[in-house]
């Protein structure tokens, strides 16, 4: 199969969200010794790209955004170690660390954020949910972070998104990590008031907050 | 006289129904259900249920919920503040109670959302006193100026010291049930006295798909064993969090409760609960909860219907609205459900005055509301014979001059046959137009106000009052909370 073939093949199998094609299409690109780098920027990348303008242009729905993001996600399963082993580093957007903070369960919102971030070329370590703000600032630094992204559903867990800035505060931090916060109860002016460096109301507006702090 | 038939909305055929409690039976066995809590687990492992420890997954057997099941009341008791009107919910009763827990508030003035203050939490709490509609209250506004850790108690004590309606409520954190428990027990005077006249019901959301976490599961033990009923809010979000048919959903639901009425029957045999919930169809656009879509409100009549065949009393999440303003959609959803939920002889239905997915209260919408939930109950009350014969007498001698404005027939029947809405319009044009051409939320407006100015808050005994307030402040200061805004 031609170079091009192949690009074109990953992006219609990302784009259509099959999972099992889009990896076996990595393992392909792999064997033929194809420059991992390119089959990434020419095939992943506009695949993923197209099914946001999809989503933005209302043509896709949840169902198919996210089915793609895990396509996404499990192509890249099978080319992280190769990449590893040839020591060579993709260009990732962002480092992310993300979870929902202590006291609250409710992960859905930060679950579809987390998704569209990797799926969007950022690397992100999902901390889950109910996660004691401590361990977001120890991870973040642990995997040099560019961003801590706090999401709460509740009036009173919403608490720690504050008191998470006051920790990276007290340990002298703060501004080394972008903090972005965000669910129901989260607004502009909240993340203005705690000092957080952005606010967005879906995961599609937090990849687009994220791209643009990334200066990108 | 002919017997008045009471309307009912059914959507299953007792073969489905029986299909779908017997999915959600094979699920609980085979897959079995995660209950985070170590009291139930030790409760399920003394049951004979096998518990996977490392998962806390149980594996929940049929014979044990349907025992359960017996045990548990069909109809439960609620009393109000006085301990004097009782409230039956079981059976066909409806009872309406505000949408509880928003996150904010709707500004009247400035037509936005903002976050509620203890000010807005009072006229709450005296607004929904007044509401004939509106049955019980509930603890639907989280006041933004108390430190959060007391969130939960504190609009419970406003909600007693207020009003004398029974209260809707639940707890936020673990800790809190014991301070809101003995928030209602100073009411009653004792812990027993509250047990033998509950004061209050507790939601307790298990968290799809099929868990049960620390937190609720607490709850319902708790409020087993202080005698208070539980209202199971099992909540799948239709291909978010149970599968995307509105049947699927139902499986999960009928499962995740019936694992809740299991806990709470452990936890205290023949204890008061509720099969409830809050499902939505997830809108698979923007990610959002819509809970004033009729796919929702079909899963709610679904699983009423289910939870009246396993004898149970009911609760739904209906009776609300997606809009961000008191608009055409708020009237539209809000009527819809509150109509629906009616007609499928739901219980308990929470929602009125709230707007915006569960997360912003209207003063405005609550009076506007409780107007159509006065028009569901009157449609539930049927068409009556009234008389008999039913006409034939009226006619004897009529003649084309015959007047049906002052037959007695007429003054005896008008206020009971018909209703007579303040806030809906049904002015002619010119006088809507000499009225100032008002839209509806300027009127719930102006009658929110003239409520508040013309009723004095019905607020509780004093030294009820002191003891309410002793509680609370001894809860803030064991949080490190040292002064309280000042209490009007
Ligand atoms: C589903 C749900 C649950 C489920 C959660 C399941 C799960 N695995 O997440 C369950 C049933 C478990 C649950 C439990 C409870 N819940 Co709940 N729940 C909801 C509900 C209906 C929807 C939340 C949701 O998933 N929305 C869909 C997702 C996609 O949207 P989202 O979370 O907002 O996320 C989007 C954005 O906010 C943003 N975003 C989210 N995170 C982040 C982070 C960053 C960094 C950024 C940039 C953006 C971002 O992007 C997301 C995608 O578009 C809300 C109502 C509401 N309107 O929010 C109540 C709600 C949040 N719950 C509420 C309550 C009270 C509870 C309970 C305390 C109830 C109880 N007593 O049992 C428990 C809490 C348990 C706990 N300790 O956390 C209240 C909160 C009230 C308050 N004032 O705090 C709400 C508002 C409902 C209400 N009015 O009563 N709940």
């Amino acid at each position: 199969m031609k170079k091009e073939e192949l690009f074109a093949r990953i992006e219609k199998a990302i784009i259509e969200g099959r999972k099992s094609e889009a990896e076996d299409l990595a393992r392909e690109a792999v064997k033929a010794k194809i420059d991992l780098t390119e089959v990434i920027e020419k095939g992943y990348v506009p695949g993923i790209q197209k099914v946001g303008d999809l989503w933005e242009k209302g043509d896709y729905f949840l169902p198919e955004l996210i089915t793609s993001a895990e396509c996404m996600k499990a192509a890249m399963a099978v080319l992280q170690p190769e990449l590893d082993k040839a020591n060579i580093k993709t260009k990732t957007k962002g480092k992310v660390v993300i979870g929902t903070v202590e006291g609250d369960i409710h992960d859905i919102g930060k679950n579809l954020v987390a998704s569209m971030l990797s799926a969007n070329g950022f690397d992100v370590v999902d901390l889950g949910a109910d996660v004691k703000l401590e361990k977001f600032i120890e991870k973040a630094e642990e995997t040099k972070a560019d961003f801590i992204c706090l999401s709460a559903l509740l009036t009173t867990t919403m608490l720690g998104q504050k008191k998470a800035i006051e920790l990276l505060r007290q340990k002298n931090l703060y501004g080394k990590f972008k903090v972005l916060v965000g669910g129901a109860p989260a607004n502009q002016k909240w993340a203005e008031e705690i000092g957080a460096d952005g606010y967005a109301e879906n995961a599609m507006l937090a990849v687009k907050l994220a791209k643009r702090l990334m200066g990108a | 006289m002919i017997k008045t038939i009471r309307p009912k909305l059914e959507l299953l055929s007792r073969r489905f129904i029986e299909k779908i409690i017997d999915e959600a039976y094979e699920i609980l066995d085979k897959q079995g259900i995660f209950v985070e809590n170590k009291e139930a687990l030790k409760l399920f492992s003394q049951a004979g249920m096998k518990v996977e420890k490392k998962t806390h997954r149980v594996h929940l057997k049929r014979r044990l919920v349907e025992k359960c099941l017996t045990t548990a009341p069909a109809v439960i008791k609620l009393y109000d503040r006085t301990g004097e009107r009782e409230y039956t919910v079981g059976g066909d009763e409806v009872h309406f109670d505000p949408g509880s827990a928003a996150v904010t508030i709707l500004d009247h003035k400035t037509g936005e959302e903002r976050k509620p203050e203890t000010k807005d939490l009072v006229d709450y709490c005296r607004l929904t006193e007044c509401l004939d509609n509106i049955h019980f209250q509930s603890t639907g506004l989280i006041s933004s100026d108390v430190p959060h850790p007391i969130a939960d108690i504190y609009r419970l004590y406003f909600g007693l010291v207020f009003s004398r309606k029974p209260v809707v409520t639940g707890t936020f954190r673990v800790e809190s049930f014991r301070p809101m428990k003995d928030l209602l027990a100073a009411v009653r005077g004792g812990d027993k006295e509250l047990a033998a006249k509950p004061l209050a019901i507790f939601d307790a959301c298990p968290s799809p798909p099929l868990k049960w976490s620390n937190l609720t599961t607490q709850s319902l033990i708790d409020a087993a064993r202080a005698g208070l009923p539980s209202e199971l809010i099992s909540m799948g979000m239709t291909g978010a969090t149970s599968l995307v048919t509105i049947s699927g959903t139902l499986v999960q639901h009928v499962a995740e409760n019936l694992c809740g009425v299991a806990i709470v029957q452990l936890a205290k045999k023949g204890a008061p609960v509720i099969f409830g919930g809050s499902p939505s169809s997830f809108d698979m656009r923007r990610g959002t909860t819509p809970m004033g879509a009729i796919e929702t409100m079909m899963i709610d009549v679904g699983y009423a219907q289910i939870g009246k065949y396993l004898n149970l009393p009911t609760h739904a999440y209906m009776g609300l609205s997606d809009a961000k303003t008191n608009d055409a959609q708020a009237g539209l959803e809000t009527g819809l459900g509150a109509v629906l939920g009616a007609l499928a002889g739901v219980n308990v239905i929470s929602g009125p005055g709230m707007l915006d997915f569960e997360s912003c209260q209207s003063l405005e919408k609550l009076v506007i509301d409780d107007e159509i939930c006065g028009m569901a109950y009157r449609l539930i009350s049927g068409i009556a014979q009234r008389e008999d014969p039913i006409a034939t007498d009226k006619f004897e001698g009529f003649t084309p001059e015959t007047q049906f404005l002052s037959m007695p027939h007429t003054k005896k029947w008008y206020r009971l046959e018909h209703s007579y809405p303040v806030i809906a319009d049904r002015d002619t044009y010119d006088a809507w137009v000499a009225l100032g051409k008002k839209p509806i939320a300027d009127r719930a407006s102006e009658h929110v106000e003239k409520i508040l100015r013309s009723n004095p808050p019905a607020l509780v005994e004093k030294d009820v009052r002191n003891e309410l307030t002793r509680i609370l402040t001894a809860y803030a200061k064991a949080n490190g909370i040292a002064s309280l805004p000042a209490l009007p």
